[in-house]
């Protein structure tokens, strides 16, 4: 398989990533090459094999349905949270108007 | 007195220990080192303050007579992927200058618990995505080695290549890196210094910047195999807060070292004999069998049939994770916001992204995309998952007839920096030998080995069985007394 401009574009887009004609046409070639190399996966005979998703056996854990268990993953840090925001207005994230 | 900035970790804590000299004037030296090595461009920040704070701490609870931790004394350089209190964190990014965490990585606190202190954050490709160090938004990093006779700067490997750097040079005596698909190992390789990869899970993720969650894994890059199994004592151990934290004691293996590997079984993979391996390379590898069967160690031919296959399945695995772990730079939480004139929310995204990130990180969240995009799932991404499999069963089916593998880290020594840029693929084949091992969340080292005909040098890999970091130590041991391994770069910073 290939992709060609318009089909990078699209991905691009997916992406949330601007990229200009220029740019478009330079990713074309480099897409290209490196989904013809990773192409040669298709030779290989995967019959009754499962996809591989976790390395190491290791069973989920579950917290304890404990409020605010440990202070680092909790909730309350609303400060924290909002340090490094570009934008923060009245305790929340601000972003550009979404609705006309 | 001896150059304290010629020691190591291990030297320098039990030095401190001993009062042979302090904490302080450890850090003085260490950062006095750093500031005068600015062209090797292995910091991103430089937090002197840091490093001189817990050694003034670890003096403290010495003339205390408190006991000292396992890295009392011992500042290190933190590869900037750790998240740091207070402390700018960018991954080497733009989408994330000037970012400063509110928390602190499990692993650094780990270490900063263990009474080691910071001389700053070191330089690193891109999100941790190259095997050259030449995608950081800070510039390249050079290795501290120069090919004999010439002045052309070298690639320190990629993507903890500041951290390579930084401890060749003996600028830092240890530092953190982490490992996606070899950023330990090939670094470590190319600059002859130490590094391990743990058993994935081992050391905790939590407030390391994802790149490919199901393989990436932090760990110790110094100048000795003692110091490495030291400092990742210090870094390792369960933790909650990451949902694939092993939940498993920490051995002692500084404690359990021992060189002598009688009764252990090393197995040679027939396959990692691959074309374009230099026979400087070939021959260090011979080698290492030498010094290991020396050593007491068996040496058996095994096979891992699907070797061929583990580094394309590991290019849309490791960009598949990307593109999802990435999507969290969109200009609304943290780091960088692009707003054009009139710009709406999805404008703004697309705008901040396209500012905010380099082109081998566009690159990789693309082919992420693509291969995670509804037509190509099965295609690509459900392939490569099954053929991750495989990979990982070779290893299974190779214990059987080995308790340990010995391959070369990489297939060419360091090459020049800018020689690679037009081709990303070639620059992807760096990490052939170092990938099967990160697929299978294995355990592996690269240890000095060599210097080859232009005076660089060659490291030897070392794969263990899961949670075996202990016989992939004690081979590295055997391969460092044998090897004899204790050249320093020139100095021409």
């Amino acid at each position: 398989m290939s992709v060609d401009k318009q089909t990078v574009a699209k991905i691009a887009s997916l992406a949330r990533i601007n990229m200009g004609d220029e740019e478009l046409e330079r990713m074309v070639p480099e897409l290209n090459n490196i989904l013809q190399w990773v192409e040669q996966l298709g030779e290989v005979n995967v019959e009754g094999i499962e996809p591989m998703s976790a390395v190491i056996p290791n069973t989920l854990r579950l917290r304890d349905d404990v409020v605010d268990a440990d202070p680092h993953t909790a909730g309350g840090r609303r400060e924290d949270i909002l340090a490094n925001a570009p934008v923060a207005e009245h305790g929340f994230f601000g972003v550009p108007k979404v609705i006309e | 007195m001896t150059e304290l900035t010629s020691l190591g970790v291990k030297a320098i804590r039990d030095g401190v220990r001993a009062g042979e000299f302090t904490a302080r004037e450890v850090a003085e030296s260490f950062n006095d080192a750093v500031a005068a090595a600015a062209e090797l461009n292995a910091f991103i920040v430089t937090t002197p303050d840091h490093a001189l704070a817990a050694a003034d701490a670890t003096d403290k609870a010495r003339a205390e007579g408190k006991e000292l931790g396992a890295m009392a004394g011992v500042p290190i350089g933190m590869k900037d992927l750790f998240a740091t209190y207070g402390v700018q964190t960018t991954a080497a990014s733009h989408i994330l200058e000037g970012f400063e965490p509110r928390y602190e990585s499990t692993v650094s606190q780990n270490l900063w618990n263990a009474g080691a202190g910071m001389l700053g954050k070191l330089n690193l490709d891109q999100f941790a995505m190259g095997s050259s160090n030449e995608t950081s938004y800070f510039g390249n990093v050079a290795s501290p080695w120069r090919k004999k006779g010439s002045n052309q700067p070298m690639s320190p490997g990629g993507s903890s290549g500041g951290s390579s750097s930084a401890v060749a040079a003996r600028i830092a005596p240890a530092a953190t890196g982490t490992d996606t698909g070899g950023s330990i190992r090939q670094p470590a390789a190319f600059t002859g210094i130490c590094g391990i990869k743990p058993t994935y899970g081992r050391c905790s993720r939590w407030g390391v910047v994802a790149f490919a969650s199901s393989l990436d894994q932090a760990g110790p890059m110094a100048r000795s195999v003692e110091d490495c199994a030291i400092m990742l004592g210090a870094m390792a151990g369960f933790d909650p807060k990451d949902a694939t934290s092993l939940q498993m004691d920490v051995p002692d293996w500084e404690g359990a070292l021992n060189a002598d590997l009688k009764g252990k079984r090393v197995g040679i993979p027939r396959e990692y004999r691959m074309e374009g391996t230099s026979q400087a390379i070939l021959d260090s590898w011979e080698q290492g069998k030498a010094w290991l069967k020396d050593a007491g160690a068996q040496i058996v031919d095994i096979s891992l049939p699907h070797t061929k296959y583990a580094l394309p399945a590991y290019y849309i695995i490791a960009p598949a994770e990307a593109s999802s772990n990435l999507a969290r730079y969109d200009g609304v939480r943290y780091g960088l916001r692009e707003l054009p004139e009139e710009a709406g929310l999805q404008e703004m995204y697309a705008a901040t992204r396209a500012a905010g990130f380099g082109d081998e990180v566009k690159r990789r969240i693309l082919i992420g995309t693509y291969v995670l995009s509804a037509g190509f799932y099965d295609a690509y991404y459900n392939q490569a998952q099954k053929v991750r499999a495989l990979v990982a069963r070779d290893f299974e089916q190779a214990w059987a007839d080995c308790d340990l593998i010995l391959a070369p880290t990489t297939p060419t020594a360091s090459f020049p920096l800018g020689s690679l840029n037009d081709d990303p693929l070639t620059m992807y084949l760096n990490d052939v030998f170092a990938v099967p091992a990160s697929l299978a969340g294995l355990p592996a080292m690269s240890v000095p080995a060599t210097l080859n005909e232009d005076g660089l040098p060659l490291g030897l890999q070392l794969v263990g069985k899961p949670f075996d970091e202990q016989t992939v130590l004690d081979a590295g041991l055997a391969i460092q007394q044998r090897a004899g391994f204790d050249r320093a770069p020139e100095k021409w910073w």
